[in-house]
Protein backbone atom coordinates (compact mmCIF):
# COMPACT_ATOMS: atom_id res chain seq x y z
CA UNK A 1 0.00 0.00 0.00
CA UNK A 2 1.55 3.46 -1.17
CA UNK A 3 1.00 6.92 1.04
CA UNK A 4 -1.87 8.34 -1.06
CA UNK A 5 -3.98 4.80 -0.61
CA UNK A 6 -3.50 5.37 3.25
CA UNK A 7 -4.09 8.94 3.11
CA UNK A 8 -7.34 7.94 0.74
CA UNK A 9 -8.37 5.62 2.99
CA UNK A 10 -8.32 7.93 6.14
CA UNK A 11 -10.77 10.43 4.12
CA UNK A 12 -13.51 7.91 3.57
CA UNK A 13 -16.46 9.21 5.80
CA UNK A 14 -14.88 12.96 6.46
CA UNK A 15 -16.47 14.00 3.09
CA UNK A 16 -14.43 17.50 2.79
CA UNK A 17 -11.92 17.52 5.29
CA UNK A 18 -8.77 15.70 4.10
CA UNK A 19 -7.65 13.76 7.58
CA UNK A 20 -4.02 13.12 7.11
CA UNK A 21 -2.58 9.86 7.79
CA UNK A 22 -0.46 8.83 11.21
CA UNK A 23 3.50 9.22 11.40
CA UNK A 24 4.53 6.79 13.86
CA UNK A 25 7.72 5.60 15.59
CA UNK A 26 8.40 1.98 15.62
CA UNK A 27 10.43 0.05 17.95
CA UNK A 28 10.67 -3.50 16.57
CA UNK A 29 12.70 -6.73 18.16
CA UNK A 30 14.75 -7.85 15.80
CA UNK A 31 16.38 -11.31 16.11
CA UNK A 32 18.18 -13.09 12.86
CA UNK A 33 17.14 -16.90 13.94
CA UNK A 34 16.86 -18.73 17.04
CA UNK A 35 20.19 -18.98 18.98
CA UNK A 36 21.27 -15.33 17.57
CA UNK A 37 21.48 -12.43 19.84
CA UNK A 38 18.55 -9.70 19.28
CA UNK A 39 17.83 -6.43 19.47
CA UNK A 40 15.38 -3.45 19.34
CA UNK A 41 15.38 -1.56 15.96
CA UNK A 42 13.62 1.73 15.54
CA UNK A 43 11.35 2.65 12.05
CA UNK A 44 9.66 5.22 11.11
CA UNK A 45 6.30 4.85 9.32
CA UNK A 46 4.50 7.88 7.74
CA UNK A 47 0.38 8.47 6.68
CA UNK A 48 -0.63 5.34 8.44
CA UNK A 49 -4.41 5.16 7.99
CA UNK A 50 -6.08 4.63 11.21
CA UNK A 51 -8.62 2.17 9.28
CA UNK A 52 -5.51 0.01 8.94
CA UNK A 53 -5.05 -3.14 11.19
CA UNK A 54 -1.51 -3.65 12.95
CA UNK A 55 -0.45 -6.32 10.07
CA UNK A 56 -1.18 -3.96 7.33
CA UNK A 57 0.73 -1.26 9.22
CA UNK A 58 3.38 -3.89 9.64
CA UNK A 59 3.20 -4.51 6.04
CA UNK A 60 3.37 -1.15 5.22
CA UNK A 61 6.93 -0.79 6.78
CA UNK A 62 8.05 -5.08 5.35
CA UNK A 63 7.45 -3.02 1.49
CA UNK A 64 9.23 0.22 2.91
CA UNK A 65 12.23 -2.13 4.17
CA UNK A 66 11.83 -4.20 1.19
CA UNK A 67 12.28 -1.14 -1.40
CA UNK A 68 15.54 -0.13 0.56
CA UNK A 69 16.86 -3.46 0.17
CA UNK A 70 16.31 -4.24 4.18
CA UNK A 71 15.11 -7.24 5.79
CA UNK A 72 11.84 -7.23 6.20
CA UNK A 73 10.22 -7.89 9.42
CA UNK A 74 9.11 -11.50 10.37
CA UNK A 75 5.34 -12.14 11.92
CA UNK A 76 2.74 -14.48 12.07
CA UNK A 77 -0.32 -14.05 10.27
CA UNK A 78 -2.31 -16.49 8.66
CA UNK A 79 -6.85 -15.65 8.56
CA UNK A 80 -6.29 -11.80 9.51
CA UNK A 81 -9.81 -12.09 11.12
CA UNK A 82 -9.05 -13.45 14.76
CA UNK A 83 -10.06 -16.82 13.89
CA UNK A 84 -6.73 -18.30 13.53
CA UNK A 85 -4.44 -17.68 16.34
CA UNK A 86 -1.23 -17.08 14.46
CA UNK A 87 -0.81 -13.17 14.73
CA UNK A 88 0.25 -12.46 18.26
CA UNK A 89 2.74 -9.96 19.03
CA UNK A 90 3.55 -7.81 22.24
CA UNK A 91 2.40 -4.37 21.49
CA UNK A 92 3.50 -1.55 24.15
CA UNK A 93 3.92 -4.52 26.78
CA UNK A 94 0.53 -5.74 26.47
CA UNK A 95 -0.24 -8.87 24.37
CA UNK A 96 -1.81 -8.02 21.66
CA UNK A 97 -2.32 -4.75 22.51
CA UNK A 98 -4.26 -2.20 23.86
CA UNK A 99 -7.84 -3.14 23.04
CA UNK A 100 -9.30 -7.22 24.31
CA UNK A 101 -8.71 -8.66 20.59
CA UNK A 102 -6.02 -10.79 17.72
CA UNK A 103 -3.17 -8.52 16.45
CA UNK A 104 -5.12 -8.88 12.87
CA UNK A 105 -7.97 -7.20 14.78
CA UNK A 106 -6.08 -4.34 16.10
CA UNK A 107 -6.69 -1.02 14.38
CA UNK A 108 -4.28 1.95 14.04
CA UNK A 109 -7.09 4.39 15.38
CA UNK A 110 -6.15 2.64 19.23
CA UNK A 111 -2.80 4.78 18.30
CA UNK A 112 -2.56 8.55 18.42
CA UNK A 113 -0.18 10.29 15.77
CA UNK A 114 3.54 11.04 16.66
CA UNK A 115 3.54 7.37 18.80
CA UNK A 116 6.12 5.29 19.59
CA UNK A 117 4.98 1.47 19.63
CA UNK A 118 6.43 -1.65 20.88
CA UNK A 119 6.57 -4.70 18.88
CA UNK A 120 8.40 -7.89 20.64
CA UNK A 121 8.03 -11.35 19.97
CA UNK A 122 6.08 -13.81 23.04
CA UNK A 123 8.64 -14.59 25.84
CA UNK A 124 8.44 -17.81 27.03
CA UNK A 125 11.52 -20.69 27.10
CA UNK A 126 8.54 -23.02 25.31
CA UNK A 127 8.22 -20.34 22.58
CA UNK A 128 10.92 -19.93 21.64
CA UNK A 129 11.67 -16.88 18.94
CA UNK A 130 12.51 -18.36 15.17
CA UNK A 131 12.98 -15.09 13.87
CA UNK A 132 11.86 -11.63 14.67
CA UNK A 133 8.20 -11.38 16.19
CA UNK A 134 7.70 -15.35 14.93
CA UNK A 135 7.87 -18.08 17.91
CA UNK A 136 7.40 -21.35 17.89
CA UNK A 137 4.36 -21.81 19.37
CA UNK A 138 4.48 -26.11 19.10
CA UNK A 139 4.51 -26.89 22.31
CA UNK A 140 0.70 -25.84 22.64
CA UNK A 141 0.38 -28.82 19.68
CA UNK A 142 1.88 -31.22 22.01
CA UNK A 143 0.26 -30.48 24.97
CA UNK A 144 -3.24 -30.76 22.97
CA UNK A 145 -1.22 -34.24 21.73
CA UNK A 146 -1.20 -35.44 25.20
CA UNK A 147 -5.26 -35.12 25.88
CA UNK A 148 -6.75 -32.41 24.12
CA UNK A 149 -8.45 -35.16 21.57
CA UNK A 150 -11.86 -37.17 22.45
CA UNK A 151 -11.59 -40.99 20.74
CA UNK A 152 -14.74 -41.78 18.95
CA UNK A 153 -15.44 -43.40 15.81
CA UNK A 154 -15.64 -40.44 12.99
CA UNK A 155 -17.55 -40.84 9.70
CA UNK A 156 -21.41 -39.70 9.24
CA UNK A 157 -22.28 -37.20 12.19
CA UNK A 158 -24.31 -38.84 14.95
CA UNK A 159 -27.89 -37.66 15.55
CA UNK A 160 -28.05 -34.05 17.17
CA UNK A 161 -30.81 -35.05 19.72
CA UNK A 162 -28.93 -38.53 20.58
CA UNK A 163 -26.94 -37.07 23.28
CA UNK A 164 -28.50 -34.37 25.60
CA UNK A 165 -26.35 -31.79 26.88
CA UNK A 166 -27.47 -29.54 29.02
CA UNK A 167 -27.89 -25.64 28.12
CA UNK A 168 -25.42 -24.95 30.39
CA UNK A 169 -23.20 -27.09 30.17
CA UNK A 170 -23.07 -26.75 26.29
CA UNK A 171 -22.98 -22.42 26.42
CA UNK A 172 -19.47 -22.82 29.17
CA UNK A 173 -17.65 -25.64 26.75
CA UNK A 174 -18.64 -23.45 23.81
CA UNK A 175 -17.16 -20.62 25.58
CA UNK A 176 -14.51 -22.50 26.62
CA UNK A 177 -13.90 -23.74 22.84
CA UNK A 178 -13.46 -20.46 21.24
CA UNK A 179 -9.65 -20.60 22.23
CA UNK A 180 -7.57 -19.81 19.31
CA UNK A 181 -4.49 -20.96 21.00
CA UNK A 182 -3.02 -17.74 20.45
CA UNK A 183 -0.19 -17.63 23.43
CA UNK A 184 -1.17 -14.01 24.72
CA UNK A 185 -2.30 -15.92 27.96
CA UNK A 186 1.67 -17.31 28.09
CA UNK A 187 2.93 -13.73 27.08
CA UNK A 188 0.69 -11.96 29.54
CA UNK A 189 1.36 -14.12 32.42
CA UNK A 190 4.51 -13.00 35.00
CA UNK A 191 4.59 -16.80 35.23
CA UNK A 192 4.85 -17.13 31.80
CA UNK A 193 2.05 -20.33 32.42
CA UNK A 194 0.06 -21.85 30.04
CA UNK A 195 -2.59 -22.49 32.07
CA UNK A 196 -5.49 -21.04 30.44
CA UNK A 197 -4.89 -22.10 27.29
CA UNK A 198 -4.94 -25.92 29.12
CA UNK A 199 -7.36 -25.45 31.02
CA UNK A 200 -9.55 -23.69 28.28
CA UNK A 201 -9.35 -27.21 26.43
CA UNK A 202 -10.30 -29.18 29.83
CA UNK A 203 -13.23 -27.47 30.09
CA UNK A 204 -14.45 -27.49 26.56
CA UNK A 205 -14.12 -31.39 26.37
CA UNK A 206 -14.70 -32.30 30.05
CA UNK A 207 -18.09 -30.21 30.23
CA UNK A 208 -19.43 -32.60 26.95
CA UNK A 209 -20.38 -36.00 27.66
CA UNK A 210 -18.35 -37.57 24.79
CA UNK A 211 -15.21 -35.93 26.94
CA UNK A 212 -16.03 -37.73 29.77
CA UNK A 213 -14.27 -41.26 29.07
CA UNK A 214 -10.48 -39.84 29.20
CA UNK A 215 -11.51 -36.92 31.25
CA UNK A 216 -9.22 -38.04 34.19
CA UNK A 217 -6.17 -39.08 32.27
CA UNK A 218 -6.80 -35.92 29.90
CA UNK A 219 -6.27 -33.45 32.54
CA UNK A 220 -3.21 -35.21 33.86
CA UNK A 221 -1.67 -35.83 30.80
CA UNK A 222 -2.11 -31.98 29.39
CA UNK A 223 -0.76 -30.46 32.93
CA UNK A 224 1.96 -33.07 32.66
CA UNK A 225 2.85 -31.98 29.43
CA UNK A 226 2.74 -28.46 30.38
CA UNK A 227 5.24 -28.51 32.68
CA UNK A 228 7.34 -30.25 30.61
CA UNK A 229 7.46 -27.92 28.03
CA UNK A 230 8.60 -25.42 30.54
CA UNK A 231 5.92 -23.23 31.00
CA UNK A 232 5.47 -21.69 34.71
CA UNK A 233 3.32 -22.79 37.25
CA UNK A 234 0.09 -20.61 37.65
CA UNK A 235 -0.17 -18.33 40.77
CA UNK A 236 -4.32 -16.82 39.88
CA UNK A 237 -2.80 -13.51 39.04
CA UNK A 238 -5.12 -12.96 35.99
CA UNK A 239 -2.98 -11.44 33.68
CA UNK A 240 -4.29 -14.30 31.28
CA UNK A 241 -7.95 -13.57 30.83
CA UNK A 242 -7.24 -9.92 30.65
CA UNK A 243 -5.54 -10.61 27.76
CA UNK A 244 -7.35 -13.12 26.45
CA UNK A 245 -8.51 -12.26 23.02
CA UNK A 246 -11.66 -14.67 23.61
CA UNK A 247 -12.00 -13.74 27.26
CA UNK A 248 -11.84 -17.20 28.38
CA UNK A 249 -12.16 -16.81 32.05
CA UNK A 250 -10.85 -17.85 34.97
CA UNK A 251 -13.24 -19.90 35.66
CA UNK A 252 -11.82 -22.31 33.68
CA UNK A 253 -8.59 -22.69 35.75
CA UNK A 254 -10.55 -23.62 38.60
CA UNK A 255 -12.50 -26.55 36.87
CA UNK A 256 -8.99 -27.63 35.80
CA UNK A 257 -7.67 -27.59 39.25
CA UNK A 258 -10.50 -29.62 40.45
CA UNK A 259 -10.40 -32.41 37.74
CA UNK A 260 -6.39 -32.90 38.22
CA UNK A 261 -7.18 -33.07 41.94
CA UNK A 262 -10.12 -35.28 41.67
CA UNK A 263 -7.71 -37.55 39.10
CA UNK A 264 -4.82 -37.89 41.46
CA UNK A 265 -6.93 -38.97 44.27
CA UNK A 266 -8.32 -41.09 41.96
CA UNK A 267 -4.81 -43.07 40.85
CA UNK A 268 -4.96 -41.56 37.71
CA UNK A 269 -0.84 -40.90 36.16
CA UNK A 270 0.43 -39.37 33.72
CA UNK A 271 1.89 -41.52 31.03
CA UNK A 272 5.59 -41.88 30.50
CA UNK B 1 10.87 -22.01 7.85
CA UNK B 2 10.72 -25.88 8.19
CA UNK B 3 7.26 -27.27 9.64
CA UNK B 4 8.06 -30.32 10.72
CA UNK B 5 5.59 -32.95 12.57
CA UNK B 6 5.43 -31.68 15.97
CA UNK B 7 6.56 -34.65 18.34
CA UNK B 8 4.84 -35.91 21.69
CA UNK B 9 7.40 -35.71 23.77
CA UNK B 10 7.36 -37.85 27.00
CA UNK B 11 6.54 -35.90 30.62
CA UNK B 12 9.25 -37.24 33.04
CA UNK B 13 7.28 -35.42 35.87
CA UNK B 14 4.89 -37.70 38.15
CA UNK B 15 3.00 -36.40 40.61
CA UNK B 16 5.00 -33.39 41.74
CA UNK B 17 3.33 -31.14 38.51
CA UNK B 18 3.04 -27.37 39.50
CA UNK B 19 -0.72 -27.84 40.19
CA UNK B 20 0.25 -30.37 42.85
CA UNK B 21 2.79 -27.99 44.31
CA UNK B 22 -0.20 -25.40 44.27
CA UNK B 23 -2.01 -27.08 46.44
CA UNK B 24 0.31 -28.56 48.97
CA UNK B 25 0.71 -24.38 49.07
CA UNK B 26 -3.01 -23.75 49.48
CA UNK B 27 -3.36 -26.14 51.88
CA UNK B 28 -0.68 -25.53 54.00
CA UNK B 29 -1.54 -21.43 54.04
CA UNK B 30 -5.17 -22.62 55.38
CA UNK B 31 -3.33 -24.45 58.17
CA UNK B 32 -1.69 -21.06 58.92
CA UNK B 33 -5.06 -18.79 58.81
CA UNK B 34 -6.50 -20.89 61.08
CA UNK B 35 -3.80 -21.49 63.64
CA UNK B 36 -3.55 -17.05 62.71
CA UNK B 37 -7.34 -16.96 63.41
CA UNK B 38 -6.35 -18.45 67.15
CA UNK B 39 -3.43 -16.11 67.33
CA UNK B 40 -5.29 -12.94 66.79
CA UNK B 41 -8.00 -13.55 69.71
CA UNK B 42 -5.74 -14.90 71.84
CA UNK B 43 -3.92 -11.44 71.72
CA UNK B 44 -6.62 -9.51 72.52
CA UNK B 45 -6.37 -10.55 76.50
CA UNK B 46 -3.61 -8.21 76.78
CA UNK B 47 -6.10 -5.86 77.01
CA UNK B 48 -7.68 -7.93 80.35
CA UNK B 49 -3.67 -7.05 82.45
CA UNK B 50 -0.63 -8.51 83.05
CA UNK B 51 -2.28 -11.46 85.29
CA UNK B 52 -5.11 -12.36 82.56
CA UNK B 53 -2.42 -12.34 80.11
CA UNK B 54 0.44 -14.83 81.94
CA UNK B 55 -2.26 -16.83 82.80
CA UNK B 56 -3.45 -17.28 79.18
CA UNK B 57 -0.16 -18.19 78.09
CA UNK B 58 0.83 -20.94 80.62
CA UNK B 59 -2.36 -22.26 79.75
CA UNK B 60 -1.55 -22.51 76.31
CA UNK B 61 1.40 -24.66 77.57
CA UNK B 62 -0.79 -26.91 79.48
CA UNK B 63 -4.15 -27.79 77.34
CA UNK B 64 -5.16 -31.09 78.03
CA UNK B 65 -3.28 -31.64 81.30
CA UNK B 66 -3.72 -34.03 82.77
CA UNK B 67 -4.85 -36.39 79.84
CA UNK B 68 -2.03 -35.40 77.45
CA UNK B 69 1.23 -34.50 79.96
CA UNK B 70 3.07 -31.41 80.04
CA UNK B 71 3.49 -29.15 76.64
CA UNK B 72 1.92 -31.88 74.53
CA UNK B 73 -0.38 -30.29 72.58
CA UNK B 74 1.55 -27.25 72.26
CA UNK B 75 4.31 -29.42 70.48
CA UNK B 76 1.87 -31.14 68.03
CA UNK B 77 0.74 -27.69 67.29
CA UNK B 78 4.29 -26.41 66.96
CA UNK B 79 5.03 -29.18 64.90
CA UNK B 80 2.49 -29.07 62.23
CA UNK B 81 3.08 -25.32 61.90
CA UNK B 82 6.65 -25.77 60.78
CA UNK B 83 5.32 -28.58 58.74
CA UNK B 84 3.04 -26.16 56.70
CA UNK B 85 5.46 -23.14 57.01
CA UNK B 86 8.27 -25.80 55.56
CA UNK B 87 6.03 -27.44 52.63
CA UNK B 88 4.43 -24.11 52.01
CA UNK B 89 8.14 -22.34 51.23
CA UNK B 90 9.40 -25.24 49.44
CA UNK B 91 6.12 -25.01 47.13
CA UNK B 92 7.05 -21.32 46.35
CA UNK B 93 10.67 -21.41 45.89
CA UNK B 94 9.92 -24.38 43.55
CA UNK B 95 7.35 -22.04 41.76
CA UNK B 96 9.04 -19.11 41.21
CA UNK B 97 12.25 -21.54 40.00
CA UNK B 98 9.83 -22.49 37.64
CA UNK B 99 8.45 -19.22 36.47
CA UNK B 100 12.38 -17.77 36.43
CA UNK B 101 12.85 -20.81 33.89
CA UNK B 102 9.99 -20.06 32.13
CA UNK B 103 11.23 -16.67 31.18
CA UNK B 104 14.60 -16.07 31.33
CA UNK B 105 14.76 -12.86 29.24
CA UNK B 106 12.00 -10.82 29.87
CA UNK B 107 9.98 -8.09 28.13
CA UNK B 108 11.85 -4.58 27.03
CA UNK B 109 8.10 -3.28 27.80
CA UNK B 110 5.58 -5.00 29.86
CA UNK B 111 2.11 -3.57 31.30
CA UNK B 112 0.03 -4.92 34.15
CA UNK B 113 -3.78 -5.35 33.15
CA UNK B 114 -5.15 -7.37 35.84
CA UNK B 115 -2.20 -7.85 38.60
CA UNK B 116 -2.62 -6.20 41.78
CA UNK B 117 -0.14 -5.55 44.42
CA UNK B 118 -1.23 -8.01 46.18
CA UNK B 119 -0.62 -10.66 44.06
CA UNK B 120 2.62 -9.13 42.70
CA UNK B 121 4.21 -8.99 46.29
CA UNK B 122 3.53 -12.29 47.01
CA UNK B 123 6.86 -14.22 46.61
CA UNK B 124 9.25 -11.27 48.34
CA UNK B 125 6.47 -10.52 50.60
CA UNK B 126 6.52 -13.87 51.78
CA UNK B 127 10.54 -13.71 52.42
CA UNK B 128 9.56 -10.52 54.84
CA UNK B 129 6.97 -12.39 56.27
CA UNK B 130 9.18 -15.74 57.22
CA UNK B 131 11.81 -13.11 58.16
CA UNK B 132 9.41 -11.92 60.70
CA UNK B 133 8.25 -14.73 61.65
CA UNK B 134 11.69 -15.97 63.07
CA UNK B 135 12.17 -12.39 64.73
CA UNK B 136 8.79 -12.42 66.54
CA UNK B 137 9.28 -16.24 67.69
CA UNK B 138 12.75 -14.39 69.21
CA UNK B 139 11.46 -11.86 70.50
CA UNK B 140 8.65 -12.91 72.15
CA UNK B 141 8.97 -16.96 72.26
CA UNK B 142 12.14 -17.11 73.61
CA UNK B 143 12.67 -13.87 74.60
CA UNK B 144 16.51 -13.76 73.09
CA UNK B 145 16.34 -10.96 71.27
CA UNK B 146 13.90 -9.13 73.77
CA UNK B 147 15.02 -6.23 76.55
CA UNK B 148 13.38 -7.98 79.06
CA UNK B 149 15.59 -11.34 77.95
CA UNK B 150 14.59 -14.87 78.97
CA UNK B 151 13.18 -14.98 82.66
CA UNK B 152 10.73 -12.39 82.35
CA UNK B 153 7.50 -12.79 81.56
CA UNK B 154 5.05 -12.95 78.69
CA UNK B 155 3.44 -9.82 79.10
CA UNK B 156 6.72 -7.49 80.43
CA UNK B 157 8.18 -9.24 76.94
CA UNK B 158 4.96 -7.60 74.86
CA UNK B 159 5.32 -4.52 76.55
CA UNK B 160 9.08 -4.33 76.30
CA UNK B 161 9.12 -5.04 72.44
CA UNK B 162 6.12 -2.63 71.47
CA UNK B 163 7.54 0.21 73.29
CA UNK B 164 10.08 0.71 70.98
CA UNK B 165 8.46 2.51 67.65
CA UNK B 166 10.85 0.46 65.51
CA UNK B 167 9.73 -2.87 66.60
CA UNK B 168 5.90 -1.52 66.12
CA UNK B 169 6.89 0.05 62.52
CA UNK B 170 8.67 -2.99 61.89
CA UNK B 171 5.47 -5.93 63.36
CA UNK B 172 2.95 -3.06 61.40
CA UNK B 173 4.67 -3.59 57.82
CA UNK B 174 4.95 -7.04 57.82
CA UNK B 175 1.41 -8.04 59.11
CA UNK B 176 0.18 -5.18 56.42
CA UNK B 177 2.10 -7.62 54.15
CA UNK B 178 0.80 -10.59 55.99
CA UNK B 179 -2.94 -9.27 55.33
CA UNK B 180 -2.45 -8.85 51.54
CA UNK B 181 -0.87 -12.20 51.41
CA UNK B 182 -3.93 -13.21 52.57
CA UNK B 183 -6.24 -10.95 50.12
CA UNK B 184 -4.60 -12.48 46.98
CA UNK B 185 -3.78 -16.32 48.93
CA UNK B 186 -7.28 -16.55 50.08
CA UNK B 187 -8.70 -15.73 46.34
CA UNK B 188 -5.78 -18.08 45.00
CA UNK B 189 -6.23 -20.90 47.30
CA UNK B 190 -9.95 -21.29 46.65
CA UNK B 191 -9.14 -21.16 42.79
CA UNK B 192 -6.28 -23.74 43.16
CA UNK B 193 -8.60 -26.29 45.29
CA UNK B 194 -10.86 -26.09 42.27
CA UNK B 195 -13.55 -23.92 44.42
CA UNK B 196 -13.96 -20.93 42.49
CA UNK B 197 -16.58 -20.23 39.47
CA UNK B 198 -17.93 -17.25 37.55
CA UNK B 199 -20.54 -17.07 40.35
CA UNK B 200 -18.50 -17.34 43.22
CA UNK B 201 -15.61 -15.03 42.12
CA UNK B 202 -17.15 -11.63 43.38
CA UNK B 203 -18.03 -13.18 46.68
CA UNK B 204 -15.02 -14.90 47.56
CA UNK B 205 -12.79 -11.41 46.51
CA UNK B 206 -15.27 -9.66 48.96
CA UNK B 207 -14.62 -12.28 51.87
CA UNK B 208 -10.77 -12.46 50.80
CA UNK B 209 -10.52 -8.29 51.46
CA UNK B 210 -13.10 -8.23 54.58
CA UNK B 211 -11.11 -11.64 56.13
CA UNK B 212 -7.48 -9.94 55.43
CA UNK B 213 -8.60 -6.85 56.44
CA UNK B 214 -10.18 -7.78 59.77
CA UNK B 215 -7.34 -9.78 60.88
CA UNK B 216 -4.37 -6.94 59.93
CA UNK B 217 -6.02 -4.70 62.05
CA UNK B 218 -6.46 -7.29 64.91
CA UNK B 219 -3.07 -8.03 64.97
CA UNK B 220 -2.25 -4.12 64.66
CA UNK B 221 -4.70 -3.34 67.92
CA UNK B 222 -2.35 -4.81 70.60
CA UNK B 223 1.18 -3.70 69.93
CA UNK B 224 -0.30 0.35 68.97
CA UNK B 225 -2.05 0.25 72.31
CA UNK B 226 1.39 -0.67 74.24
CA UNK B 227 2.99 2.14 72.02
CA UNK B 228 0.36 4.87 72.78
CA UNK B 229 0.48 3.65 76.60
CA UNK B 230 -3.13 2.56 76.79
CA UNK B 231 -1.21 -1.19 77.71
CA UNK B 232 1.84 -0.79 80.09
C1 LIG C 1 7.21 -18.47 54.91
C2 LIG C 1 6.96 -17.38 54.22
C3 LIG C 1 5.98 -17.40 53.08
C4 LIG C 1 6.28 -17.41 51.75
C5 LIG C 1 7.66 -17.39 51.12
C6 LIG C 1 5.03 -17.45 51.03
C7 LIG C 1 4.91 -17.45 49.66
C8 LIG C 1 3.75 -17.69 48.99
C9 LIG C 1 3.60 -17.73 47.57
C10 LIG C 1 4.72 -17.50 46.56
C11 LIG C 1 2.32 -18.02 47.29
C12 LIG C 1 1.71 -18.26 45.92
C13 LIG C 1 1.47 -16.97 45.29
C14 LIG C 1 0.30 -16.94 44.41
O1 LIG C 1 -0.59 -17.80 44.47
O2 LIG C 1 0.28 -15.95 43.65
C15 LIG C 1 1.62 -18.16 48.53
C16 LIG C 1 0.29 -18.45 48.65
C17 LIG C 1 -0.40 -18.50 49.85
N1 LIG C 1 0.10 -18.21 51.09
FE1 LIG C 1 2.03 -17.86 51.50
N2 LIG C 1 4.00 -17.46 51.92
C18 LIG C 1 4.53 -17.42 53.20
C19 LIG C 1 3.84 -17.38 54.40
C20 LIG C 1 2.48 -17.53 54.51
C21 LIG C 1 1.74 -17.45 55.76
C22 LIG C 1 2.36 -17.17 57.13
C23 LIG C 1 0.43 -17.68 55.44
C24 LIG C 1 -0.79 -17.77 56.29
C25 LIG C 1 -0.98 -17.34 57.42
C26 LIG C 1 0.33 -17.90 54.03
C27 LIG C 1 -0.84 -18.16 53.36
C28 LIG C 1 -0.94 -18.37 52.01
C29 LIG C 1 -2.12 -18.79 51.32
C30 LIG C 1 -3.49 -19.08 51.92
C31 LIG C 1 -1.76 -18.89 49.96
C32 LIG C 1 -2.66 -19.30 48.80
C33 LIG C 1 -2.35 -20.66 48.31
C34 LIG C 1 -2.62 -20.77 46.85
O3 LIG C 1 -2.20 -19.90 46.10
O4 LIG C 1 -3.24 -21.74 46.44
N3 LIG C 1 1.59 -17.78 53.48
N4 LIG C 1 2.51 -17.94 49.56
S1 LIG D 1 -6.75 -18.98 26.29
FE1 LIG D 1 -7.04 -17.03 25.16
S2 LIG D 1 -4.99 -16.11 25.19
FE2 LIG D 1 -4.70 -18.29 25.69
S3 LIG D 1 -4.30 -19.30 23.75
FE3 LIG D 1 -6.53 -19.44 24.08
S4 LIG D 1 -7.35 -17.63 23.01
FE4 LIG D 1 -5.16 -17.25 23.22
S1 LIG E 1 -4.11 -13.69 11.72
FE1 LIG E 1 -5.54 -15.23 12.35
S2 LIG E 1 -6.11 -14.53 14.33
FE2 LIG E 1 -4.86 -12.90 13.61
Amino acid sequence: MTATDGAMRSSVGTPGAEKRGMNLTLRIWRQQGPSVKGKMVTYKVTDISPDMSFLEMLDVLNEQLILQGDDPVAFDHDCREGICGMCGVMINGQAHGPQQTTTCQLHMRSFADGDTIDVEPWRATAFPVIKDLAVDRRAFDRIIQAGGYISVPTGTAPEAHATPVPKKDSDAAFDAATCIGCGACVAACPNASSMLFTAAKVTHLGLVPQGQPERDDRVVNMVAQQDYEGFGGCTNIGECSASCPKGISMETISRLNHDLLGALRAGARPKS
Amino acid sequence: MTVEHAQRRTPKVAKTNSVFKKAVMAVSGIIMVLYLIAHVVGNLKAFSGAEAFNSYSGWIRTVGNPAVPGQTTLWIIRLVLLAAVVAHFWAAVSLWRQAKRARPQGYVTKKAVAQSYASRTMRWGGVIIAAFIIYHILDLTTGTVNAEGFDSTPYDRLVASFQNPFVTIFYAISVILLGMHLRHGIWSATQTLGQSNRRREKTVSLFAIGFATLLTLGFLLVPFSVLFGLID
